[in-house]
């Protein structure tokens, strides 16, 4: 089972990651992204694996992180 | 073959200069949090990546070309360390010395999940030094200094830059377009 | 500052300085901490076993960290150990730091605090002693690490768990002073001892700090399960319209329940837990609309602003409350509340957003009479619209 996993202290909402995997986070209105599964850390399904590790290369600050 | 070579050389600089003002307007764009047209905010991003690289290969071969080109009386030694150069020093001193800072901002960028975000950020900062002294060295090397459409690609670059760099500096830059209160210090 | 004790239970605030100390084995640590079902004392309620066996995972010798930081406004009892019987955490504090064989043992304590007597004792065991800058966030484990490295006091991201890298990059093991000075006691009383109080899921006693609509404030130490009635009793509430159980990150529970047990289990369905045993007791001469607004925007303040969601949900949640709280005919108040409260829950690196969310949860849903009124321009306490 693989999460993905938001580091809070570095997150700034760019938002690319809820673009690259809106089936588990979206943006809410500052900017900053909601888990939709109701865990804190959405847990990433097969399918999605490719398309959470480009929403992690392409945070910004990489506070993005698949653990 | 030696005029080949010479135009590779001076064709891929060119490219190359275009390329990194892409990058650097695309690295604004990309820190801003705003998608761009129907590119997305993530597609930002990889643009601004593709860009860096296809620069970064661009001047292996920019650098390539005229160390086999004798006309360019172009030194390993020239590669690495700046204004020690026969033809033109100080200009291509200034290639030199762009050349050394895009390999440290290279190479941290392609490590930078290892190096952590204080390193990565620290470093990313040295394109603002990269940027101006390609550009420079683009103005003064070469047979194409001075030409009408060299000055012309120069002078968009710069335009580019300075629009990019002047929206940087707004207050509202940080919001990102929406209401929020930023954090300090980022 | 008083303090007093429930019947038969003097153990904390009376007991005497050990001689030498037991040199147990980390397994008999271990097995006592399990055996005793000690848990913190600090807010947390964590297993203390669970804790300790995490940090003998490492490769590399542990650091002990013994948590008197204190941030919490109402709560004063690691104020009364670290001053009337320092002995008690610092033996607690060197016990484990030896059997785990620990690199350092450090006693944190936050400005609040008088460290003179705890220095003192801390001497004669070679425990160190930090003197740390506060703030609400500030004895929060991982910001009380980041501190102790020489970094900004504000928690780092819980994915790796301090007790795999903390201070100096070693396994950490944070102890609330409470919690040390419990285990220090069970190393030499014994399991049987301590569970001798308490109840056999929740052993044990441990310290309550009472403020508000009281005639005497102060510490109580009461068996764990203890009656909140019965908690309160020595205190003498005047008045009392609710407690908030648990401090600033607490809820509240109406004076018509004080024959609720301090119990996880029986403080749920009030959304509270015992936490580190603060009881505030609101009088009827206060609005709880204004007391929460007040808590709310102080919280709000000392949020350690790296979180984007703690940064910009908690003004605006303390904002809409501060305006209920003046009677703002706005009846869109309550929604926009209720939506900051869920914006924030789950999203930063430390349990800060929740904690506040919980208070004006409740706040909201045991006050909603006052709340009622206030949309209608009218508090019983505070008089009409101003």
């Amino acid at each position: 089972m693989t999460r993905l996993h938001v580091d809070w202290t570095r997150c700034d909402g760019h938002g690319a990651c809820a673009e690259l995997v809106p089936e588990l986070l979206a943006s809410d209105e500052w900017g900053f992204p909601m888990s939709r599964t109701g865990e804190r850390d959405p847990e990433v399904p097969p399918h999605l694996v490719e398309h959470a590790d480009h929403a992690v290369r392409s945070c910004p600050l990489m506070a993005l992180s698949r653990v | 073959m030696n005029e080949a070579l010479w135009a590779l050389g001076r064709g891929t600089g060119v490219v190359a200069l275009v390329m990194f003002t892409i990058t650097l307007v695309l690295g604004i764009a990309t820190h801003s949090g705003r998608s761009l047209g129907g590119l997305g905010r993530f597609g930002v991003a990889d643009v601004h990546r593709t860009a860096a690289l296809t620069g970064v290969g661009l001047i292996a071969v920019h650098v390539g070309s005229l160390l086999f080109d004798p006309f360019a009386q172009l030194r390993l030694v020239d590669v690495l360390f700046p204004f020690l150069g026969a033809y033109r020093p100080f200009w291509l001193g200034l290639g030199t010395l762009a050349l050394d800072l895009l390999a440290v901002v290279t190479v941290v960028s392609l490590l930078r999940h290892r190096v952590g975000p204080t390193v990565f950020r620290a470093v990313h900062w040295l394109t603002y030094v990269l940027w101006p002294v390609a550009w420079l060295h683009s103005l003064g090397t070469g047979t194409d200094a001075g030409s009408v459409w060299m000055t012309g690609v120069a002078a968009t670059c710069f335009a580019a830059v300075t629009a990019a760099v002047g929206w940087r500096l707004l207050p509202s830059y940080g919001e990102r377009g929406r209401t929020r209160t930023p954090r300090k210090g980022l | 500052m008083t303090t007093m004790t429930l019947p038969d239970t003097r153990r904390l605030l009376g007991a005497e300085p050990m001689g030498t100390l037991p040199h147990l084995s980390p397994d008999t640590l271990l097995a006592l901490a399990d055996d005793a079902g000690l848990t913190g004392r600090g807010g947390a309620g964590f297993p203390t076993a669970i804790k300790v066996r995490a940090v003998t995972q490492g490769r590399r010798a542990p650091v002990v960290v013994g948590n008197a930081m204190e941030g919490e406004p109402l709560s004063f009892k690691d104020a009364v150990l670290l001053t009337r019987v320092p002995h008690l955490v610092v033996d607690g504090l060197a016990i484990v730091a030896r059997a785990l064989g620990a690199h350092e043992a450090v006693l944190a304590i936050g400005p609040e605090i008088d460290p003179a007597a705890a220095t003192e004792a801390a001497r004669s065991r070679g425990v160190q002693v930090a003197r740390l800058e506060g703030g609400f966030v500030a004895g929060q484990e991982s910001a009380l690490v980041n501190q102790l490295d020489g970094r900004p006091a504000i928690p780092g991201d819980p994915l790796v768990r301090v007790t795999t890298r903390g201070v100096d990059g070693r396994p950490t093991l944070v102890l609330n002073a409470e919690t040390l000075a419990q285990l220090g006691l069970i190393a030499r009383r014994g399991v049987a001892w301590f569970r001798g109080a308490g109840l056999p899921e929740d052993p044990g006693t441990s310290l309550f700090s009472i403020s508000g609509s009281v005639t005497h404030p102060g510490v109580v130490e009461a068996p764990r399960g203890s009656l909140l009635g019965d908690v309160l009793a020595s205190a003498e509430p005047v008045h009392p319209v609710a407690v908030l159980v648990g401090g600033f990150h607490g809820a509240w529970v109406p004076a018509t329940a004080l024959d609720t047990r301090l119990t996880a289990h029986d403080l749920k369905p009030y959304g509270a837990a015992v936490g580190a045993g603060v009881l505030h007791v609101l009088g009827h001469d206060t609005c709880p609309i204004r007391m929460a607004a007040g808590i709310a925007g102080y919280l709000a303040d000392e949020s350690a602003a790296q979180c984007g969601p703690c940064i910009n949900g908690l003004p605006r949640m303390a904002d809409a409350l501060q305006r209920l709280a003046d009677r703002e005919p706005d009846r869109t108040l309550p929604a926009e509340i209720d939506r900051m409260r869920l914006m924030v829950i789950g999203r930063g690196a430390c349990a800060h957003p929740d904690g506040t969310a919980r208070m004006v949860a409740s706040t909201m849903r045991v006050f909603e009479d006052h709340v009622t009124r206030h949309l209608a321009g009218h508090c019983e306490i505070e008089g009409a619209r101003r």
